[in-house]
């Protein structure tokens, strides 16, 4: 009633001073109302989820923290304390769940391991690294830091061949072949040559490495259990399946070798077509079949190559959509220049296609990480394993909720932020594309 | 031939290409006899006879449910053949059921993630990046052993309505039972279908000539609900409800859907709503605004808006996702194994392969259904593809 007192005025046009507008038009309100009250049904909406809200929040927030017990015994023990979640469970087998049966006095094996690749992998996701570290870095995880995980995580690696006197033959001979190739190659500036020649070196100094193993002892692959073996699932699963992927990629794309390109067609498709579970079975149940009398993998490495094999052809599919967006005066530049199929791949293709992709990579990523889970069908300790048998234990019988809370916590966080991380990346990719 | 004309064979384009395809199959057939000298020396080894013929042994496990028998599995006298046959068909059963929850649940959860209300929106994203982030098999294992068999024993089921029963062994749903002259009700269906289909096409026609409308949606709506609720009414209802009842320690008339079932279905449906929540959200944003204020400017109704402008275009962005979102939901029920659901995979792929010990036949045989499988679902959804895309002229 104020401004009804106020005596009125006139202004020039134009010359009216600005006003802020009415309480209901601005600020907190403004948004409740476009947001949450903006018509009839809306308002019910509203309502409704406020009172289902109100009914359900208080009695979860009370489970899951203020009366949850957070010490205990045993199950008996923890319904004595309280009536909220069972954590002390989590915490009393929280070794168990992160290593398996993993020997505890070498926990420090994988947590070395882990660190290492946490943090030179941190140099690759930060974006404002130097390129030339990220280079490095790339280089260090791709070529030396996988056999220093297998030194660091299973010890030693006995090769049968070594043993014998045609296999230290064989190997010297390949040695010597290597060590002309890359020097030939070096001299004429042949790049197939010195490849060629630097990779068998590579190969015989892998091989040397892993017998020597950083000198620990050896511990199964088989006694790897709890989110340790769903991380090395997933991770060296993605690593191998990157490589292969893109070999299967160009294979499919190949001109002019049909047999080649009808081969990558059949093996993409049927095993996209079918359920990773039937490959995991194929590889633990087929694969004994099909090795010579006294050789045999683990379960781990059987369960590995299926995965491998499995997501191998989801990653060439990714990438052959990077591949199919590479303009083909890209190709034919790398031609007119040149360039022979592998450097023009290496230096012109590859480079634009995987950068396209990455988002793709990261997405296939969390869905390998996801499906990694599924080893606990064939009998693998994975984390979802660990969990239901923890939860059959006589001691925490009956604390189904908490064990796979956790483990569901414990992939959503892994998963969620490595889908931001993606979309993150798909916006600064995008905005790179348009300036 | 001298050093130097294999030097110029070997930079033949042509040339190599052969070479290179001569090398790798002839490294791959090796490696193939590798692998199948290897394989008949084990099968020796192990005295298993390769070859389809355990096919027809006696299985004599049980491999089927009360109400869901629709191979009319005996366990006394089924070969390993019924047993996939049953496996098969108890696998088709959940797939369908989850394709269906999870597109109704997929676009529900799709259309309120675009709600104007902030709420709303946020509780659908919510839950969507709940579903998402979490292995399926998780969810699985959830849904069956913390919620399902948390339920109450079949004593003491939860009533719901006095019609369906819910306990940790099965949900007892009732069950329709037709008799005496349905095929009239039916009849008046098919007919109710035809009839409406001629009328819109008589409809388009006179509104493509005429530019007059007639309105097709509401007719059609009240015909195919009318006209067979007309013949129930003449045939004097020829439709009973067999109420499940509680009859000593287990429930008498109605459908049983045993608890994996259930739990496969919802923990399938729920997740791969999720997805399809945000096919749908991408699909209705890709359609351009200027489609719409188009729309608009030419007078059109919002609800013929989205039904002639929005949807259309929508479509034709979700499908081929949608398409491989199937798939991925029948392949996915293969997991069904670790809640010991009866499907392909638990009792051939398991089972009988313990039994037989015919590991190759059986996972290639398994193998080979979800490749068909696989293969109908994207020959037909290539189909309605087809037909929803745009016909450039």
């Amino acid at each position: 009633m104020m401004d009804a007192k106020a005596p009125a005025q006139t202004y020039p046009t134009g010359q009216h001073p600005q006003l802020v507008p009415p309480a209901t038009e601005r600020g907190i309100i403004k948004w409740f109302r476009e947001r949450l009250f903006n018509n009839w049904y809306n308002t019910v909406a509203t309502v409704i989820v406020l009172y289902i809200a109100y009914l359900g929040l208080p009695p979860l927030i009370n489970w899951l923290f203020i009366d949850a017990v957070w010490e205990a015994k045993n199950n008996k023990d923890c319904w004595a304390q309280g009536h909220g979640a069972c954590w002390g469970f989590i915490k009393n087998r929280f070794l168990f769940f992160m290593y398996g049966f993993y020997d505890i006095d070498s926990i420090w094996r994988p947590n070395t391991a882990g660190i290492m690749l946490a943090s030179v992998g941190a140099i690759i996701v930060f974006p404002q690294t130097p390129d030339i570290w990220k280079r490095y870095a790339a280089m260090f995880l791709a070529f030396v830091f996988p056999w220093l995980a297998v030194g660091l995580l299973v010890g030693p690696v006995r090769f049968t061949t070594w043993d014998t006197t045609t296999g230290q033959m064989l190997t010297g001979l390949a040695c010597l072949a290597a060590v002309y190739f890359a020097w030939r190659g070096h001299q004429n500036n042949d790049a197939m040559k010195r490849l060629f020649g630097l990779s068998i070196i590579y190969i015989i100094a892998v091989m040397v490495f892993c017998t020597w193993g950083l000198g620990l002892p050896e511990l199964e692959s088989r006694s790897f259990g709890g989110l340790l073996l769903t991380l090395v699932l997933a991770i060296t699963s993605i690593s191998v399946s990157l490589p292969l992927g893109i070999m299967l990629a160009l294979g499919r794309r190949a001109h002019g070798m049909p047999a080649l390109k009808y081969f990558c067609i059949v093996v993409i498709e049927i095993f996209r077509a079918v359920p990773l579970i039937t490959v995991l079975f194929m590889a633990v149940f087929m694969i004994p079949l099909f090795l010579p009398q006294g050789m045999s993998f683990d379960d781990v490495i059987s369960a590995l190559i299926g995965m491998i094999i499995f997501n191998s052809c989801y990653m060439a599919e990714t990438v052959r959509g990077g591949l199919q967006a590479i303009p083909r005066g890209q190709y034919e530049a790398g031609d007119s220049i040149g360039l022979n199929f592998y450097l023009s791949t290496r230096l012109v293709i590859m480079p634009q296609a995987l950068k396209i992709v990455i988002p793709g990579i990261v997405s296939l990523f969390i869905g390998i990480f996801k499906d990694s889970s599924l080893v606990s069908i064939i009998g693998l300790f994975d984390i979802l394993n660990v969990a239901k048998t923890s939860i059959t234990d006589t001691k925490w019988i009956g604390l189904e909720w908490e064990g796979y809370a956790f483990v569901a916590f414990l992939f959503w966080i892994f998963c969620f932020s490595m889908s931001r991380y993606s979309q993150w990346l798909e916006k600064r990719l995008d905005r790179d594309h348009k300036s | 031939m001298s050093a130097k004309s294999i030097t110029r064979l070997w930079y033949d384009r042509k040339f190599r290409r052969i070479i290179i395809q001569v090398v790798s199959f002839a490294v791959f057939l090796a490696f193939v006899l590798f692998i199948f000298d290897n394989t008949q020396t084990n099968l020796k080894r192990l005295n298993i006879t390769p070859g389809f013929a355990f096919m027809d042994d006696i299985a004599g496990f049980v491999a089927a449910y009360p109400n869901m028998n629709l191979t009319g599995f005996d366990v006394n006298k089924s070969t390993h053949l019924d047993v996939f046959f049953t496996g098969l068909v108890n696998t088709l059963l959940v797939a369908v059921a989850g394709i269906i929850f999870a597109t109704i649940l997929g676009f529900v959860l799709g259309i309120l993630r675009l709600s104007q209300n902030v709420l709303i929106s946020f509780i659908a994203a919510a839950w969507v990046e709940l579903m998402r982030n979490v292995p399926l098999l998780l969810w699985i294992l959830i849904w069956y052993f913390a919620v399902i068999l948390s339920l109450p024993s079949v004593k003491a089921s939860i009533s719901v309505l006095d019609m369906f029963y819910l306990n940790q062994r099965y949900f007892a749903v009732p069950q329709a039972d037709f008799h005496g002259s349905f095929g009239l009700v039916f009849g008046a269906f098919i007919a109710s279908i035809v009839i409406s289909v001629g009328l819109a096409r008589w409809a388009k026609k006179r509104q493509e000539a005429t530019g007059q409308f007639f309105p097709v949606l509401y007719p059609s709506l009240g015909l195919i609900v009318g006209l067979p609720f007309l013949a129930l009414a003449v045939s004097g209802f020829p439709v009973t409800w067999e109420i499940p009842v509680l009859k000593g320690f287990n429930f008498r008339g109605g459908v049983q859907l045993p608890a994996q079932y259930a739990a496969m279905v919802i923990a399938l449906s729920v997740y791969t709503s999720a997805y399809i929540a945000e096919l749908v959200r991408a699909g209705i944003l890709a359609v351009n605004s200027g489609q719409i204020d188009a729309a608009k400017a030419i007078g059109l109704q919002p609800g013929r808006i989205m039904r002639l402008v929005i949807v259309p275009q929508a479509m034709r962005v979700i499908i081929p996702p949608l398409t491989s979102n199937y798939l991925n939901l029948t392949k996915n029920t293969s997991l069904a194994v670790a809640i010991g659901y009866l499907d392909l995979v638990n009792v051939f792929a398991g089972v009988s392969l313990m039994q037989t010990g015919n590991a190759l036949e059986i996972i290639m045989l398994t193998m080979l259904v979800y490749l068909t499988l696989s293969l109908i679902i994207s020959l037909f959804m290539n189909y309605y593809n087809k037909r929803m895309a745009i016909v450039e002229r």
